[in-house]
C-alpha cells in the first residue's frame, strides 16, 4: 500500500536545513557552468574536428552527448561529498534513519523524465545517423546506401585495403590507383571501401569517415570536406602483424589542385594502370586470368587460374 | 594449512606468477632474429653509402619451417648469411641493395605492386637491366617484393624460369648460393633522416598453405617480414 505523500516525504528537521534544496542549489551552478565551458570552449576542439561536414557533425553529437552527462556526473558527485560531510555519522549518534515509503509523485516524475530522455536520444540518434544533410553520417552504409548527397556529383574514391596499405582508386580519372589519397574541399565525396584479403576498417579520422572494408563488399560512405588540410587514414580492425602501422595521411586540397594533381597522376601512372584490373566495386583477387598460360610459360604447374588449388589455403 | 606453509604457498605461486611475465615478455617481446649491422664504420652524415645485400629463397633449410620462404641478410663483415629480416642503416644515407631472388614467381594480389617506386630514379637493375614495373599477372615474373611503405618503397622481385635453366628444380638448400638459378636486383634508396624502425614487407601472398596466402612466414619476422632500424 502506497503510503501518501505527506508521510513519504522526510521533513526537513525542525530548524535544520533542507538538503535537497541544498544539493539542488549546489548542483545547478555547477552543472550549468560545466556545461557551458563543456559545449563553448572545450567543444570547439572535441573530435574529430570541422574538417568535413562528417566531422562536425560527430562533434556536434559527442558535445551534446557531454553536455547531457555532465550535469549527472556532477550530481553524483555533489551528492556523494554532501553525503560525506554533512550526513557522516556522528559520535554518539546511533539511531536509524527515518523510514522511506514509496512516494508516487517521485516515481512518476522519475518514469516521465526517463522515458523523455531515452525517447529523446533515440529520436536525436536517428537522425544523426542519417544528417549532415541525409547523406549519411560518415558510416559505412553497405553497398546499397539509404542515405545520399542530395546535391552535386560526388567524387569516386575506391578505397582497397590490403595488408598492410589502403591505396585509393579515382574511376573517374581512367581508373588510376595510387597509394596518396587527394581529395577537393567543398564537393561531396562517396568512398567504395573493399577490401582483397582479410576485414580491413578504412577510418579517416579528421574526416570522420568510418566503414570496414570486407573482402567481396562494396562499403559506401560519403562526406564532404569542408577545409583544406592533411587527415590521418588508420586501419581500425585488428588485420595482421603490421596492422598498427597502417596507416597514411590523406590531403584536401583545393578543387583546381585536386584537378592538376589528379590529371598529373593518371598520366604518370597509365603505364601501371594498363596492368590493373577494370574498375569494379569488388574484385577476386584469387583469379588471374592467364595465369595458367603465364605460369606454364614459366615452367611450373598451373595453379588453375587461382594463388594456390582451391583447397590451399587450408583453412584452419 | 599452517602459517608457514600458507606464506611458502602464496611465495611459490607468486613466483611462478613472475616467471611466466617475464618468459613471455623476453621471449615474445624482446626475442626474434638478431639484427644485422650495416652502420659499422660509416658515418651517419648526410650522403652516405652503404651497400646491404640479400637473398629470397624459395625454402629455408636453416629453421623449424622449412617449406616456409625466407629473405636471408649477408653480414657486411662476415660475408656469412643471416637468417634474420632486420638491419640497421644510418639517418640521412644511401642505401645500395642487391637481392638475389631464388625464388619462382607468385602473381601480386594487387598488380599495382609491380611497379617500382621510392629507389632513386625509380627504377631497378634485373640483371643489369633497368626495370621500372613488372606486370606479374601475364607473365608470373615477379616472385616477391621488397616493400617499405614508410618511405614509399617498392621494389619488386623478378623470377627466374626453370624452362631457361634447363634444369627442373630452384634452390633446394638455403642459404641459396650464386650457382642456383637466380636473378640480381640491383635498387638504391634513401633512408629517412628520423631515425626509428621502419618495417618492410613482402607483398606477394606467398605463405602457401595460409589464409589468403598471407600468413606463416608473411607474418613473421625473420621470414618474408622485418624492419629497418634507422639509427642516427
Amino acid at each position: 500500500m502506497a503510503a501518501s505523500a505527506a508521510e513519504a516525504t522526510p521533513a526537513p528537521e525542525a530548524g535544520g536545513r533542507n538538503h535537497g534544496l541544498w544539493i539542488f542549489l549546489i548542483w545547478l551552478p555547477t552543472a550549468v557552468l560545466a556545461d557551458v565551458l563543456l559545449y563553448f570552449v572545450y567543444g570547439p576542439h572535441m573530435p574529430p574536428g570541422t574538417m568535413s561536414d562528417s566531422a562536425a557533425s560527430q562533434q556536434f553529437d559527442i558535445k551534446v552527448m557531454s553536455v547531457l552527462a555532465a550535469p549527472v556526473m556532477i550530481f553524483v558527485l555533489v551528492y556523494a561529498i554532501y553525503s560525506f560531510t554533512v550526513w557522516r555519522h556522528r559520535e554518539g549518534d546511533e539511531e536509524d534513519g527515518p523510514a522511506l515509503y514509496g512516494h508516487a509523485r517521485i516515481q512518476a516524475t522519475w518514469i516521465t523524465a526517463t522515458a523523455v530522455i531515452v525517447l529523446f536520444l533515440a529520436g536525436f540518434g536517428s537522425y544523426e545517423l542519417a544528417w549532415p544533410g541525409f547523406a549519411g553520417a560518415g558510416a559505412g552504409e553497405g553497398p546499397s546506401p539509404v542515405w545520399k548527397p542530395a546535391h552535386g556529383t560526388p567524387i569516386q574514391v575506391q578505397v582497397i585495403g590490403q595488408q598492410w596499405r589502403f591505396t585509393y582508386r579515382y574511376p573517374q580519372f581512367g581508373g588510376f590507383e595510387s597509394p596518396d589519397l587527394y581529395l577537393p574541399v567543398g564537393v561531396p565525396v562517396q568512398f567504395n571501401v573493399t577490401s582483397l584479403d582479410v576485414i580491413h576498417d578504412f577510418w579517416a579520422y579528421q574526416l570522420g569517415v568510418k566503414a570496414d572494408a570486407n573482402p567481396g563488399v562494396n562499403n559506401v560512405a560519403y562526406t564532404t570536406p569542408k577545409n583544406v588540410g592533411a587527415f590521418t587514414v588508420r586501419c581500425d580492425e585488428l588485420c595482421g602483424l603490421w596492422h598498427g602501422a597502417m596507416t597514411n595521411q590523406g590531403q584536401v586540397v583545393s578543387v583546381a589542385a585536386f584537378q592538376a594533381w589528379a590529371q598529373k597522376t593518371e598520366t604518370q601512372l597509365a603505364s601501371i594502370t594498363a596492368l590493373l584490373p577494370p574498375y569494379a566495386t569488388v574484385y577476386d583477387p584469387t583469379v588471374v586470368p592467364n595465369i595458367n598460360k603465364a605460369m606454364a610459360k614459366a615452367g611450373i604447374a598451373g595453379a588453375n587460374g587461382y594463388y594456390y588449388p582451391p583447397n590451399d589455403p587450408v583453412q584452419p | 594449512m599452517s602459517l608457514p606453509a600458507r606464506v611458502a604457498t602464496l611465495t611459490v605461486a607468486f613466483l611462478a606468477v613472475v616467471a611466466v611475465a617475464v618468459f613471455v615478455v623476453v621471449h615474445y617481446f624482446l626475442g626474434g632474429p638478431p639484427s644485422v649491422d650495416f652502420t659499422s664504420g660509416v658515418t651517419a652524415e648526410t650522403g652516405a653509402n652503404v651497400n646491404v645485400v640479400m637473398q629470397e629463397d624459395p625454402q629455408n633449410t636453416v629453421s623449424t619451417h622449412p617449406d616456409w620462404v625466407s629473405y636471408f641478410i649477408q653480414d657486411p663483415t662476415t660475408k656469412q648469411w643471416e637468417h634474420t629480416t632486420t638491419f640497421k642503416v644510418p639517418a640521412g644515407s644511401v642505401v645500395n641493395m642487391t637481392i638475389l631472388g631464388y625464388d619462382g614467381c607468385t602473381p601480386l594480389r594487387n598488380p599495382v605492386f609491380g611497379k617500382v617506386t621510392g629507389t632513386i630514379g625509380s627504377v631497378e637493375y634485373v640483371n643489369g637491366k633497368p626495370i621500372t614495373q613488372l606486370d606479374s599477372w601475364s607473365a608470373c615474373n615477379v616472385g616477391h617484393t621488397f616493400s617499405i611503405p614508410g618511405i614509399g618503397l617498392n621494389v619488386p622481385m623478378a623470377t627466374p624460369s626453370l624452362s631457361e635453366s634447363g634444369t627442373n628444380a630452384f634452390c633446394g638448400t638455403s642459404p641459396c648460393t650464386t650457382a642456383s638459378l637466380h636473378r640480381t636486383m640491383t635498387f638504391s634508396f634513401h633512408t629517412p633522416k628520423t631515425v626509428g624502425s621502419y618495417f618492410w614487407q613482402c607483398r606477394v601472398p606467398c605463405g602457401g598453405g595460409f589464409v589468403d596466402g598471407f600468413g606463416g612466414p608473411m607474418q613473421t619476422i625473420g621470414f618474408m617480414t622485418g624492419n629497418m632500424e634507422v639509427v642516427s
